[in-house]
């Protein structure tokens, strides 16, 4: 009974995981159909923030830094949103509609987005604000002119080179000062180290196994946030206007909605979803400028078998591969130790052991997860619950 | 539709595209944007002697890349033996110049820049390498050129080169040692956990044919794939097959080690039960999984910080008086350190630093007061080490918990994998045919 209950426990830990870093992503790629490969970096921009979160809180003292997760959830969800919005506003709302495009720019982000937190210093970002300012005023004023269409490549063709310019300048005479604490990285390449509060290390023992709390609070935080992006999708207006505009475009446009508003909306609402979860792995894994890149293709793979535009579906699904990926592994190292330990020394049985142990390893199972993947997607293309009706698209 | 490409278009597109590549430039980090005449590489000596006469030394390792972050602080260390060696008058009345160069992280690179140092720049010998990898890409260059390189890093022996100088440990300075001491200490069931490729699988395959030699056993064993940070299914193997604690022997490397430690003390495997021997991390690395999560766990090396000699702490204080107070020294480190003033010992018997031959055989027996401790260059041009079993304390460093009474000499072919047992290697034996592998 308790080796049942702790698989089961397991499995579904890992499978919170899978889908907490692939709930934004079943509403970016499965809702809005934009495969979105900075996925992964908007988990590892969470990350970050919260321990940047964290170092701010270490300052507070005791009994304020174990409550700093509390604080650094809503930031990366602020932060990785942001981040969302602003990937929205200024590449993907070009790029719909064309999946290949938004593949290979959304890719680019991400490369950016790595190299960013390799090299951000104090010099860069003032750089950045200094460029970001100086194109984005006059452009705005520009924009408010009634000959804006006349004037506009003429404008972006004097601004930029200027703004550019200054912005460079300025780079390299901070730079030329050698002051330690503005050119040096805030995080460099290195990985950073994110402690968990006390309260989330160690765990709750059951039986003969150890529930780790960290694990618990995952699980928890999933929940909540499956249930907010449910209540959010299915009761709240934006909500209703977000699902009106992924069945159907024009006819939402011409009945009014915004659908631009709506498109940057759920596209930082999927971002902001990221971050969270971002927030959540830096309890089990390390934080560094690829921490992404460990989660993105379980993200997709998730959101693939589930079915694309399904929330539900991709809750099933994470938990499905989280426990057959924990049972193929414990199940066949179990048999494989039942086996050797009733061992009559008979050939047969002792290769037996090692073609379970052959299976019983972490790599050999990932590979019969993606095989079992592959198999079912044969008799189910469009995952677990395909979309259906007149909105699907053939 | 005409697709017309007119002056405006031509003006607007390339003020953009000229403004970002200054701006890219200027994003540099100050320390690669130099000026564009000087070559980017050299690096002008701390103080050239008025004679002006210097002896030309390449640095071969990657500057970026996914490599950078750990061989940058070796490329540090060689610099500081450098300065220090200048400093103190040169190397046979010469001041050292080296040339540093970027091997990228890429092995095609490493091979390719090894080539530009040894025929354009002249160098007499080079430093560089971290990865197996690179090591093996420059390794027919080396030999071709018939030229010299030091290699300062932990590996899986199995090698003898003729114009390699290993300064870091061989497994049977490091891995072996430590299952040893486990044995002794701390049990006789091992689980082994490594990454997903070829270091450790051959650490693991030399630990289990040792085990079996030495009376302990193997209970289980598994591999993570780089990058993999789901380690729940391995803890419950862990737990099914050493349900009363044991020892766990890891070999992983990179990210899978900070997700290894957090969940396996969140799952309870506690180091008075379960205690984790590594052998990749070093106390940069506990830096970046987090001290309270290693607290009470070992690791095997040949040198630690905390490692009490007198060359030791003057190592540490020109360290940290060089770079900064808040960095820490490591294994890696200190053979990068000493292996320059090896060469630097090699080339004074000589009398030459031109002559490779010559140099190369002066170095075999040089001996040398390191931080480590006595450290002495064997015919097989791997050096002597002492080793060492440390013990993570609360401040991030290592507690010295075993250490060997004196230098192991080094084995670069393994005594325990049947392919290459009875094999040795000794570049100053004459009479036997190949003396990179001969028999015994």
């Amino acid at each position: 009974m308790s080796i049942f209950l702790e698989g089961l426990f397991n499995g579904i830990s890992i499978g919170s995981v899978l889908l907490i870093s692939a709930l934004g992503l079943a509403i970016v790629f499965g809702l809005m159909g934009v495969i979105n490969l900075a996925h992964g970096e908007l988990m590892m921009l969470g990350a970050y923030t919260t321990f940047v979160v964290q170092n701010i809180f270490k300052g507070f003292g005791e009994p304020w830094f174990d409550f700093y997760i509390l604080a650094a959830i809503p930031f990366a969800f602020l932060v990785a949103g942001l981040a969302g919005l602003a990937l929205e506003k200024s590449v993907i709302r070009y790029l719909y509609g064309r999946p290949l495009e938004t593949l290979l720019a959304t890719w680019g982000v991400s490369l950016i987005l790595q190299q960013l937190v390799r090299s951000i210093s104090s010099s860069l970002s003032i750089s950045i604000a200094i460029f970001c300012l100086l194109w984005f005023t006059p452009l705005f004023f520009l924009s408010r002119r009634s000959n804006w269409q006349q004037i506009k490549s003429w404008a972006i063709a004097i601004i930029l080179p200027i703004s550019l310019g200054v912005a460079t300048l300025t780079g390299i005479l901070i730079n030329n000062t050698e002051n330690k604490s503005l050119t040096r990285p805030w995080f460099s390449a290195r990985n950073v180290d994110v402690t968990a509060p006390s309260w989330l290390r160690g765990g709750f023992a059951f039986e003969n196994f150890q529930l780790p709390y960290a694990r618990l609070f995952i699980i928890g935080l999933t929940i909540i946030c499956v249930i907010a992006t449910y209540w959010f999708l299915n009761k709240s207006t934006w909500g209703l206007r977000i699902r009106a505009v992924t069945q159907n475009r024009e006819m939402s446009s011409c009945l009014g909605i915004p659908t631009g508003k709506v498109d940057a909306l759920t596209f930082a609402l999927g971002s902001g979803l990221a971050g969270i979860a971002g927030c959540a792995i830096s309890f089990l894994g390390s934080v560094g400028p690829n921490t992404g890149q460990n989660y993105i293709v379980d993200a997709f793979m998730v959101v693939v078998v589930g079915g694309v535009g399904n929330l539900f579906g991709t809750i099933i699904s994470a938990l499905a591969i989280g426990i057959i990926n924990y049972i193929i592994i414990v199940g066949s190292s179990s048999l494989a130790f039942s086996l050797s330990a009733s061992n009559s020394g008979d050939l047969g049985f002792i290769n037996l052991v090692d073609f379970f142990n052959f299976f019983a390893t972490t790599s050999m199972a990932k590979v019969l997860v993606f095989a079992l993947i592959i198999a079912f997607l044969q008799i189910k293309p469009a995952g677990i619950f395909p979309q259906k009706g007149r909105g699907v698209e053939l | 539709m005409s697709n017309r490409f007119d002056r405006r278009k031509f003006l607007l597109y390339g003020g953009a595209t000229l403004g970002s590549s200054i701006f890219l430039k200027a994003c540099q980090s100050p320390d690669t944007a130099t000026p564009p005449e000087t070559d980017p590489g050299t690096e002008t000596p701390p103080d050239t002697t008025a004679t002006g006469d210097t002896i030309k030394v390449g640095i071969l390792h990657s500057l970026s890349g996914t490599m950078a972050i750990s061989e940058t602080t070796v490329v540090d260390a060689e610099n500081l033996a450098i300065k220090e060696i200048n400093a103190a008058g040169g190397v046979l009345g010469k001041q050292i110049e080296a040339v540093t160069e970027d091997g990228a992280s890429d092995w095609p690179t490493f091979a390719e820049k090894a080539r530009k140092l040894i025929d354009q720049d002249e160098v007499v010998t080079i430093f560089g390498c971290w990865t197996s990898a690179s090591r093996k890409a420059v390794l027919p260059v080396f030999e071709e050129k018939n030229h010299m390189l030091w290699y300062p890093v932990q590996y899986e022996g199995q090698e003898c080169s003729k114009n390699i100088f290993y300064t870091g440990a061989a497994p049977n300075q490091q891995i072996e040692p430590a299952v040893d001491w486990l044995l002794e200490n701390k049990g006789k069931e091992f689980f082994l956990v490594g990454s997903d490729y070829v270091f450790p699988r051959t650490a693991n395959n030399i630990i289990k044919e040792q085990l079996k030699a030495n009376g302990g056993t193997t209970v289980g064993e598994d591999y993570l794939p780089l990058g993999n940070t789901e380690v729940t299914p391995i803890i419950t193997k862990i737990k099914q097959a050493l349900p009363n604690g044991g020892v766990i022997f890891n070999s992983l490397n990179g990210d899978s080690n900070v997700a290894f430690f957090k969940q396996i003390q969140a799952a309870g495997l506690t180091p008075d039960k379960y205690p984790v021997m590594s052998v990749s991390v070093a106390e940069e690395e506990v830096r970046q999984i987090g001290t309270e999560y290693l607290v009470g766990h070992y690791a095997a090396w040949n040198y630690f910080q905390t490692v009490d000699t007198p060359a030791n702490t003057k190592f540490v204080e020109a360290f940290k008086a060089e770079y900064g107070d808040d960095r820490v020294t490591n294994d890696p480190m200190e053979a990068a350190y000493i292996m320059v003033y090896l060469w630097k010992q090699a080339v004074e018997k000589a009398g030459t630093a031109d002559d490779l031959e010559a140099v190369r055989a002066a170095a075999v027996g040089q001996t040398l007061e390191a931080p480590e401790g006595t450290v002495t260059m064997s015919g097989n041009h791997h050096i002597s080490k002492t080793v060492r079993i440390g013990e993570v304390r609360d401040d991030g460093l290592f507690d010295v918990v075993s250490s060997t009474d004196g230098p192991i000499d080094p084995i670069p072919w393994n005594q325990y994998v049947p392919e290459t047992k009875g094999y040795a290697c000794d570049w100053t034996k004459t009479d036997v045919d190949n003396p990179g592998k001969y028999k015994i």
